[in-house]
């Protein structure tokens, strides 16, 4: 029994302290979702966290401005304006139409703060085979490893 | 119409009347679908696009290359790719033992079957990938005649490495369909022995070699392609990938405890089983989009069929569980904690806690959904905190786990075998400290690289030192000999050498540097020892894309050493652009350069730049672990048979190190 013991207490240090860096990490980068009707219900506490809302480029809404490009959102009928402050470029599937995929915070006016733009084009996209479909999709964050 | 006959086929197999006819009908289910898919790769050669799938994703400007490539570039073409691939590893299990096994083989014939209906149900039925224009149900696409030209392949995937990289990650999803057949139908079957144990080993190393293949030259095109400056972000498809790569991982290092000592039999069983519940999850989640996509593509009715699918596996896996679960009973105990099994069943434990964390992470956002009905993510930083640590453990196991003897270690042979290898990994850890190294896990893993590679490498000296005394032949004849006589065991220290050179490449990624730049002509970019110098930029009109490209000349220590000409390519059937990143890779770094754009205040091309240290060390590895596994899959060669009388007390010698009961060695080995 003593031996199950030892097992027992090296198998539990080594899931517990897993367990103890699972959740700083999950503190550290936990990303809501949100759909851009929602975004609009928010209050409190829940407007300031990070997150991330998808919607369509509205046609002729990208404007290129000094340090920043503005751009509208549409989804569900709602719009949403959002100001893009990344310092890289934007991806190349970013255009009129396209969806895209914003992370940042809510910030001012009811304008959305984004370091981060994803992009698919609408008209044909479609996971790309073999274990890369979701990276597909440009971004303009250099995460990762 | 080849698709009816592929479906009955395979239903037929489901009714074992005769063995003979059902194989045979297993075969003919096999000759159907390669006849399947020649037809569809027969359509992208003949530009017809009167179907739907082929004006999707080729058109006429295609390079052949790609034209095969086209075949898996949709979700259609790549299910029934899977299908042709699952029906190659059937064909092949089919034929390899058609005489042999006849207790077993009908078992593993019906659940292979079973697999390829639940797939050609799919191909038929739901994502059949010969639809033709016109037909009703055809992507919005209503035109009744046949298309001038396809809309082209998405240029993302116009890149050597896609070609090779979905068959060999599709090669290890599938493969692992063997080894669940076959430990599900011994279950089944209650087939005496270990025998089965050895083939699903066998099997299960073929796919694990396809599947660690596929990830490799997935990071690698992500790597070239993306020009994001990495190999690995954690994204959900990445991470099913590599789900199943670590059970499997866990089960050809725990399936060993249950071929010397009959431990963990149930464990193994299941390991087994959930790699393949995962290749069908990792399956899933690619082609359903479940996780990544957030944008709520309407992707098909394929997610409840796989979901279905799933489910099934589960009710069957358990059934036969339980209805035999006596069959599984273990022959032994764990002895000592200092012990070769207690390091696979650490081994074990940490790639499944591995596992499970690279799990809970990518499905985080369905179940917060369930739970709290937020849809929440977590990114990088979640699975870096937890898999670094993983990874550094394993690495220690790697260097400790098969110099451990079996059942106990004693004191001394713990000392004699890690004295030197602790010795020269703490010197190197000192030295690098030295020299100014900071980064605390990086620092680690060169410690720990350092002492893998010596236990591993003083292995080999040691075996080869004896057959040298004794053959007289070189130091390196002699290794070589080694290896052969036990090839997998050898073959397996080849893999965790290579192994090592992935992980030294991973450490390296605590050292990236980027800087990003607008660049007018004459401005230069300063990078580590490399000064970018923009030359210019001109268009090269190809075939299929126009390129734009930099010109940009790399100085290195003031000296011109090359040009680099990152492009961005826009393909005019597609409207796309794709990105070529330059990249100038050397054992000590990787100098990759990306065009990254036009800057919107300056309208003057931004350059991106990145200096990430030690990657080539990764792919360097994926060849090495690719080499040791193939080593390891060959038939042993048995010593001279003039020498057999010496053979015995040749293998005595080998296990030296290890104060051991002889009989349980490694050693001796079979299949």
């Amino acid at each position: 029994m003593k031996k199950q013991a030892k097992f027992g207490v090296g198998i539990g240090v080594i899931v517990a302290s897993m367990g103890f860096l699972a959740w700083l990490g999950y503190g550290e980068s936990k990303t809501y979702y949100h759909t851009i009707a929602e975004l609009q219900t928010l209050s409190g506490s829940a407007n300031s966290q990070r997150m991330r809302v998808g919607g369509t480029v509205a046609t002729g809404s990208i404007r290129h401005l000094a340090g920043r490009v503005d751009f509208v959102l549409e989804g569900e009928g709602k719009t949403l304006p959002v100001s893009y402050i990344g310092n890289d470029p934007l991806p190349d599937t970013f255009v009129d139409k396209s969806q895209a995929l914003v992370e940042g915070r809510p910030g001012p006016e009811g304008r959305f703060v984004a370091e981060v733009v994803q992009a698919k084009c609408a008209s044909k996209y479609e996971a790309a085979p073999g274990g890369k479909g979701g990276a597909a999709p440009k971004s303009t964050e250099p995460s990762g490893m | 119409m080849y698709a009816f006959g592929g479906g009955i086929a395979a239903i037929v197999t489901r009714h074992p009347l005769l063995i003979k006819s059902t194989r045979q009908a297993g075969i003919a289910t096999c000759g159907l679908i390669f006849l399947a898919t020649l037809s569809l790769e027969y359509l992208f050669f003949t530009d017809n696009f009167s179907v739907a799938y082929v004006v999707s994703h080729s058109n006429r400007d295609l390079s052949t290359f790609y034209k095969i490539a086209a075949l898996w570039a949709g979700q259609e073409g790549s299910l029934l790719f899977w299908s042709f691939l699952l029906a190659v590893y059937v064909i092949s299990v089919l034929l390899t033992y058609r005489n042999k096994n006849g207790e077993l083989m009908p078992y593993v014939g019906v659940v292979m079957a079973g697999v390829q209906i639940f797939f050609l149900t799919l191909n038929n039925f739901v994502e059949n990938p010969f639809k033709a224009l016109g037909v009703a149900g055809a992507n919005g696409a209503m035109d009744l005649v046949a298309r001038a030209d396809g809309n082209g392949l998405t240029p993302l995937l116009q890149y050597p490495e896609m070609v090779i990289h979905p068959p060999n990650l599709y090669s290890g999803y599938t493969g692992f369909t063997i080894p669940f057949a076959f430990a599900l139908g011994a279950l089944l079957a209650r087939y005496p022995g270990e025998k089965w144990i050895h083939l699903t080993r066998k099997w299960t190393m073929i796919a694990w070699m396809f599947q660690s293949m596929g990830i490799l030259l997935g990071a690698h095109w992500a790597y070239a392609v993306l020009g994001w400056g990495g190999y690995w972000g954690w994204d959900p498809v990445e991470n099913a990938s590599l789900l199943p790569w670590l059970t499997g991982t866990a089960f050809l290092h725990s399936v060993m405890m249950q071929e010397k000592r009959g431990m963990m039999k149930v464990w193994n069983v299941w390991l087994v089983f959930i790699t393949f519940l995962l290749c069908i999850l990792g399956t899933f989640l690619t082609r359903s989009g479940v996780v990544s996509s957030v944008h709520a593509f309407a992707n098909s009715a394929i997610g409840t069929w796989f979901v279905g699918f799933i489910v099934i596996i589960l009710l069957v896996c358990f059934g036969a569980y339980f209805k035999n679960r006596d069959y599984l009973k273990s022959e032994n105990q764990l002895d000592s904690i200092v012990s070769r099994e207690s390091s696979f069943l650490f081994n074990n434990l940490i790639l499944l806690v591995s596992c499970v964390a690279v799990l809970s992470g990518t499905l985080f956002p369905v179940f917060s959904e369930w739970f709290t009905g937020n849809r929440i993510s977590v990114g990088a930083p979640f699975f870096n905190k937890v898999n670094i640590p993983i990874g550094l453990l394993l690495l220690f196991l790697t260097g400790v786990g098969p110099l451990l003897a079996w059942r106990k270690t004693s004191t001394e042979s713990l000392k004699r075998n890690f004295g030197w290898p602790l010795g020269i990994g703490l010197a190197a850890g000192v030295i690098a400290l030295v020299f100014g190294f900071r980064q605390f896990y990086s620092w680690i893993c060169l410690i720990l690289c350092v002492f893998v590679a010596s236990t591993v490498l003083l292995e080999f000296y040691r075996g080869a030192k004896v057959i040298r005394a004794r053959s007289g032949a070189s130091f390196v004849a002699s290794a070589v000999d080694l290896t052969m006589r036990n090839t997998r065991r050898y073959g397996g220290y080849i893999v965790h050498m290579g192994m090592v050179f992935v992980f030294i490449g991973l450490a390296g990624a605590a050292f990236n540097r980027d800087v990003q730049k607008d660049m007018r002509q004459g401005d230069t970019l300063q990078i580590g020892p490399y000064t970018l110098l923009m030359q210019g930029f001109d268009t090269m009109p190809q075939k299929n894309y126009t390129a734009q490209r930099l010109l940009v000349e790399v100085l290195q220590d003031g000296k011109p050493t090359m040009m680099l000409y990152p492009e961005k390519r826009r393909f005019a059937t597609t409207v796309e652009n794709g990105t070529m990143v330059a990249i100038h890779s050397t054992l000590k770094e990787d100098l990759y350069v990306v065009y990254a754009g036009t800057s919107p205040d300056t309208q003057m091309p931004v350059l991106h730049a990145y200096l990430n240290p030690l990657v080539k060390w990764i792919w360097l590895g994926g060849a090495v672990v690719v080499f040791g596994t193939l080593v390891a899959l060959l038939p042993n060669r048995r010593a001279v048979l003039v020498l057999s009388g010496a053979q015995q007390p040749a293998a005595l010698p080998l296990a030296e190190g290890l104060p051991t009961p002889v009989t349980l060695r490694k050693g001796h080995d079979h299949d």
